[in-house]
């Protein structure tokens, strides 16, 4: 008994001195970029400003979190690893019911809205978190083909997105062709595109493959800011034309949307016509992806995300596996591209930066390659949690006017991926189901996963 | 010919920077067999460092001359960035050793998106401007009324470079510290089981790569005098493939790579075009690891099963 308290007496003391520890470390990486700020002055010079209490604030709270993570945290998470937690059987139940439910509720999604919202408020709800969020699960389901079924790490899948946008934008203002027209279009450019950068980069693999995909896209977007002449570069395209209703255009005129209907005049028709499209073109996406894992191109692909070596030498065409995945992918970005031109109506290099590549590659590895459902709930979560951060202004009155949580999107975005990526390297949705199987379909733990080195 | 011999000067100093940073990204290849995507960003941090030391010291204490205050600079900004990049190895990367083989790159990516953003949070988006450091310089060569100089900020990015470069060899080829580094980059196993702390020596070598980050950002405000939150990615990519040219692995490579990519640089912004200066060094790399993916210096891959 005197024993137990003297382990916990020191127990709580190493927790204290650790915690000190890293306090002290903190207050190293905080002191020169929180502790000083530079200033501009009035005779535009830079000057150094001190920021005591904020860097002491901080360092007071690794030093309490740090603490906290010893004495509580930690021998619980310890506990829960010699118990390994076996799924609870609700959560089977949950995840059977979960697909449907969700169709069925992005379906419904508008409707739900302006019941509540009325037609005013809506329109942020429908436009900004699901039109936008959407975008982002298209976007991660077609480069779930290439990253999360073939295994190729692609950094500038960014670049398809925006031949698909510039490729809509073009023709559309040039040649006056509609969306319907110029959506297959814009996903066959997207797709040479693919198929062209894919040839170079067929021996490469694992990062040395992800790099120069970056470099691909950097490339293009280089190129995009600097063709003026074709481009219009920085400046960017604007009056791009928005799609219509099958001819009919959203206009408040006589023979818009809601004359011919007989309805009073909203914008809220053309985003919500829009979110049905983005819907039918990301199901479309998922549709596609799924039928296509069970045809011999897709359990190829799989293969290779396994192991490429085993797969050359079974006879697998590694070439065409490896160009059907980059094309397809890139066509379905294209896609989502010429959605994202029309949706707009004005397109620009700033739309196409590393960051966004960065950002759907992340949603892909943070939803457990491979995995259609963890995708989009990486999608739901990691866009909607950005988009949240603007909605935030009461955390205004708690720190003061000048705060302003947008800044702190892309900051939270990095630590999330780090954080994620420490605690569930394979993601939110974490086991595999096979596609082929002998008898019965068994789940595959992610522990058992074998890594191939393709 | 002119021309051409101000544009070798100024390529040479771009070279050198990227050749520091490139070092960091191949001893970290070499170690753990990770691409170092937030390089570029700790390249980035050490030139804001180098920035606020230098405030601090010219305002606030004031010392008598800027030989001093230079190395002052220099000392303060290797440090911080060093303190920086060893709590990143710590908290991102080590926890996903041995974990699948993409986890530390998008590790790194989260790590390199999360310190430019930190940078712009704490510092603001501006530039950061500061008066000139080191003025001066010294006509090498005249023709033709066009005169050929050089700086006294390139003359000491030169030597700099060059007495680092002396240490840091000494460094890796000369003492136990380098051996232990070289074993673990053949067998960390093997080197464990004769005694190397493997773990030290992986952080010792995020600490050398971050300490020569912090010269090439210190050198990298002496000589532009201007630096901002999002510059960390263009130089990293660069310095990168300054790593991929001259062999990822190896470190006379990154040097020379870098050396070779700041000349291209130059060059082609030189005689070519300067808005599509970065297209060249993009290309550059893709050509490289497309048809020469050893690299100039590296040991080619060999493929086992």
């Amino acid at each position: 008994m005197k024993q137990e308290t003297t382990v916990k007496g020191s127990n709580a003391l190493a927790a204290v001195r650790d915690a000190a520890i890293s306090a002290l470390i903190s207050l190293g990486l905080f002191l020169p970029l929180v502790g000083f700020e530079t200033i501009v002055n009035i005779r535009n010079e830079l000057t150094l400003d001190t920021r005591w209490p904020l860097l002491f604030t901080m360092v007071a709270l690794v030093f309490v979190g740090r603490l906290a993570y010893s004495l509580f945290a930690a021998p619980r998470l310890a506990q829960r690893k010699q118990h390994a937690a076996a799924a609870p059987a609700w959560l089977g139940t949950i995840g059977k019911w979960f697909v449907p439910f969700a169709i069925g509720f992005v379906i419904v999604y508008p409707v739900l809205v302006l019941s509540t919202a009325g037609f005013g408020g809506a329109l942020k709800w429908v436009d900004n978190f699901g039109i936008q969020i959407l975008i982002y699960v298209m976007l991660g389901w077609g480069l779930n083909i290439v990253v999360g079924l073939a295994g190729l790490l692609d950094l500038g899948y960014v670049a398809f997105y925006a031949v698909g946008a510039y490729s809509y934008a073009l023709l559309a203002k040039e040649f006056g062709f509609s969306f319907w027209l110029l959506l297959p279009l814009a996903g066959i450019m997207a797709s040479f595109w693919g198929v062209l950068l894919g040839f170079p980069v067929l021996r490469l693999r694992g990062d040395y493959l992800a790099i120069v995909t970056l470099a691909f896209g950097e490339i293009i977007r280089v190129v995009l800011i600097n063709w003026v002449d074709f481009t219009n570069g920085y400046a960017g395209i604007s009056g791009i034309p928005r799609p219509t209703f099958f001819g009919i255009p959203f206009t408040a005129g006589d023979d818009g949307f809601a004359a011919t209907f007989g309805l009073e005049f909203s914008p809220i028709y053309r985003t919500i016509f829009l979110y049905y499209v983005i819907l039918a073109l990301a199901f479309l996406t998922a549709f596609v992806t799924v039928r296509l894992r069970r045809l011999p191109v897709g359990r190829a692909w799989e293969a290779l995300r396994e192991d490429e070596v085993a797969c050359r030498s079974l006879g697998v065409n590694t070439t065409n596996t490896k160009l059907t995945a980059f094309s397809i992918g890139a066509m379905f970005g294209g896609f989502a591209g010429s959605f994202f031109a029309a949706r707009q109506g004005f397109i620009s290099p700033e739309s196409f930066t590393f960051i966004e590549s960065a950002t759907i590659v992340a949603i892909v590895v943070l939803g457990g390659m491979g995995s259609q459902i963890g995708v989009a709930v990486a999608a739901v979560v990691m866009i909607g949690g950005t988009e949240i951060m603007r909605e935030l202004n009461f955390l205004r009155q708690i720190f003061g006017e000048s705060f302003d949580p947008t800044q702190y999107r892309m900051l939270i975005f990095g630590f999330a991926m780090v954080v994620i990526m420490v605690f569930r390297p394979r993601g939110f949705v974490s086991t595999r189901q096979p596609t082929v199987f002998l008898k019965e379909r068994k789940t595959i733990s992610s522990d058992l996963v074998g890594e191939g080195h393709g | 010919m002119e021309v051409f011999l101000q544009q070798l000067i100024n390529g040479i100093t771009l070279g050198s920077i990227y050749g520091l940073i490139a070092i960091g990204y191949t001893m970290v290849f070499g170690i753990i067999g990770m691409v170092n995507f937030a390089h570029g960003d700790v390249f980035m941090v050490s030139t804001f460092v180098a920035l606020i030391a230098f405030l601090f010291i010219t305002t606030w204490i004031g010392v008598p001359s800027i030989a001093v205050a230079l190395l002052l600079v220099l000392l303060v900004a290797m440090l911080f960035t060093s303190l920086v990049n060893w709590a990143i190895e710590r908290l991102a990367y080590r926890p996903l050793r041995g974990s699948f083989r993409l986890a530390p790159l998008i590790s790194a990516i989260g790590m390199s998106i999360f310190l430019s953003n930190f940078v712009q949070v704490t510092q603001g988006p501006r530039n950061k401007a500061i008066p000139p450091m080191v003025q001066g310089d010294m006509v090498l060569f005249s023709q033709n009324g066009y005169n050929v100089t050089l700086s006294l900020k390139q003359a000491i990015i030169w030597g700099v470079t060059a007495i680092l470069l002396v240490a840091f060899w000494y460094l890796v080829a000369k003492t136990r510290l380098g051996r232990a580094q070289r074993a673990c980059e053949q067998d960390q196993k093997m080197a464990a089981l004769v005694g190397v702390n493997v773990d030290q020596t992986i952080s010792i070598t995020f600490i050398i790569a971050a300490a020569l980050a912090a010269v090439a950002g210190t050198l990298y405000l002496t000589y532009y005098g201007v630096v901002n939150f999002a510059d960390g990615f263009v130089p990293g990519v660069k310095a990168f493939t300054a790593a991929v040219l001259g062999g990822i692995g190896s470190l006379p490579g990154a040097v020379i790579g870098g050396l070779l990519i700041g000349l291209i640089e130059t060059f082609w912004s030189a005689y070519f075009s300067i808005d599509y200066k970065d297209v060249a060094a993009f290309s550059v790399l893709a050509i490289t690891l497309i048809f020469l993916p050893q690299g100039l210096f590296g040991r080619p891959d060999v493929e086992k099963v």
